[in-house]
């Protein structure tokens, strides 16, 4: 991790957030968790429709794994009501499992798809599996006036 | 000039300076200044937590403790008074399928009242912001008058079902879910709020209430019977009132059982058509999927047979807790341009948290436990 300057260097380099979208949840299937694959027009000239898309459908696939209701869910629900429900103590629910498969997923496409176009999503369980969270962070790069007045700002600091 | 030069490399490296780890309050040692708060300390809810957040219950929880002492006295008695006898005149058997039950009672018991029901966390303040522009452009209303309720509607299987906002949590409610007005949380399928367990009833807690009241029937039945036999086989032998005068806790046993019963074995009952109907306590009363309601109503989440809907509410899946009770509270979460006064979500509402409940208590009756939640 790069070291914390408390400076100038820090306020110019650190990325200032300009907005944050939200995905919401789409409930047209019911209850399970389902995010709305609808892409958000403040995201239009950030990152190409495909690839977000793609990251919301993969999402929908994990969580619709991890709620799935068939043989495996059967086994873990009879075993863990044979054991008045202690195993829980010790054993780690198959939708904990796929949580964490999400978790490393969500890291992975930040790190390569949204953080080098200045995005960055939080994973849904740290908002209540209510909505996907996208903070998009301040392009400086793109337009003129913008990176002067936080230079400015920075050097009359000084 | 000096911009533009600084411009382009400066592009790569402020976007690496966008943290892809969710943080931790290890990662900022120049603000180890205020001590680490767990989230469950500064949670906005009316609930009550032990054991270091590990364990969370409803405030009130007199009655839980009347459950627990019912069940251990009269289990306690039962093993102490009446067992011995059976053991030897019957079989051993008798104790042992006893104590299987009592444990089971107890394990499911706990699980009940000690877990998170399914409570969702309150929306934080962007979201609360995002919502609240998205109803004004909605409404197409200034500040002035209080709005109309919001409500969104969606399409679930074919059936209308209104999405309610909650005022106190901020969120539109998903389906099913409901605002406990003695928690002061939204519970995920909330079926209702027992006081006996000293919590709500909801997504995550269901299967294990039912498998209570389901097992504490078959105890209630089981004591109830034995303690009968009991009694009658050594009426036999040694006479009534002398049986009375050996082993007078039979007496109270009989008594407690009884009375018990009638409403557990009712309870499961209704909560054994419940589950095979795929509604919720809360759904039932409101008569959400009567046909009395019109000719289409039905009830969108069933999956149409018996058999499914019990494997699906027993057997189904376990999820997570969403409030993350152990974690520690974020101190440093960025705002968007402009920025906030840049306190924790959860710092505002301390207060609320540690305030005494004064005003309406809602009216329980205590034969069944079944206090709709107020919307």
């Amino acid at each position: 991790l790069p070291p914390q300057f408390h400076n100038l260097q820090e306020l110019r380099q650190s990325p200032s957030l300009a907005t944050k979208v939200f995905i919401q949840r789409d409930y047209s299937e019911g209850t399970v968790c389902r995010f709305q694959t609808k892409f958000p027009s403040e995201l239009g000239s950030r990152i190409e429709r495909m690839l977000f898309e793609d990251t919301v459908k993969t999402l929908n696939t994990y969580y619709a794994e991890a709620e799935k209701v068939g043989g495996q869910s059967y086994m873990e629900g009879c075993l863990a009501c044979a054991t008045a429900y202690f195993i829980f103590l010790c054993m780690e629910t198959r939708y904990e499992k796929v949580l964490k498969k999400i978790s490393g997923y969500i890291q992975e496409q930040n790190e390569k798809i949204y953080a080098p176009r200045g995005l960055l999503l939080t994973d849904p369980v740290e908002r209540g599996m209510r909505v996907i969270e996208v903070s998009v962070f301040e392009d400086r790069g793109s337009s003129g006036s913008s990176p002067s007045s936080n230079v400015s700002s920075g050097i009359s600091q000084r | 000039m000096l911009h533009l030069r600084v411009a382009e490399p400066m592009r790569e490296c402020e976007y690496s300076q966008i943290s892809t780890r969710s943080s931790t309050p290890m990662e900022t040692p120049y603000k180890k200044r205020t001590p680490k708060r767990r989230k469950w300390q500064a949670f906005p809810g009316r609930n009550k937590f032990y054991c270091n957040g590990r364990i969370m219950m409803a405030r009130q929880t007199g009655v839980f403790y009347l459950t627990l002492v019912l069940i251990l006295v009269t289990s306690g008695l039962f093993f102490a008074f009446d067992c011995p006898f059976l053991s030897l005149q019957l079989t051993p058997a008798i104790p042992v399928i006893g104590g299987v039950l009592f444990v089971f009672v107890l394990g499911t018991l706990f699980r009940t009242s000690f877990s998170d029901p399914g409570v969702l966390p309150r929306a934080t303040p962007d979201e609360a912001a995002d919502l609240e522009r998205q109803i004004d452009v909605a409404n197409g209303s200034s500040s002035g008058y209080r709005p109309p309720p919001r409500t969104r509607e969606v399409v679930i299987n074919g059936q209308t079902v209104k999405l309610k906002y909650c005022f106190t949590c901020k969120i539109f409610r998903p389906p099913r879910a409901s605002h406990c007005s003695l928690c002061d949380n939204c519970v995920e399928r909330f079926d209702h709020h027992c006081p006996w367990v000293g919590n709500c009833v909801g997504k995550r807690n269901y299967r294990f209430f039912y498998m209570f009241i389901l097992s504490l029937s078959c105890l209630t039945i089981f004591i109830f019977a034995f303690v009968i036999t009991h009694v009658i086989l050594r009426s036999h032998r040694y006479g009534f009132l002398n049986t009375l005068k050996d082993s007078p806790a039979s007496v109270l046993e009989v008594v407690v059982c009884f009375f018990s019963v009638w409403s557990i074995v009712g309870l499961s009952g209704f909560h054994t058509y419940l589950i095979s109907s795929n509604q919720t306590t809360n759904e039932d009363i409101k008569g959400s999927w009567s046909s009395k309601r019109g000719k289409g109503n039905y009830n969108p989440y069933s999956y149409g047979n018996i058999f499914t809907n019990c494997c699906a509410a027993l057997c189904g899946p376990l999820p997570p807790s969403l409030i993350d009770r152990r974690g520690f509270v974020q101190s440093d979460t960025p705002h968007p341009i402009p920025p906030t006064n840049g306190t924790t979500m959860y710092g505002s509402t301390q207060s609320q948290s540690h305030m005494m409940c004064s005003g309406e208590e809602p009216v329980q009756d205590l034969s069944c436990c079944h206090t709709p939640a107020a919307e």
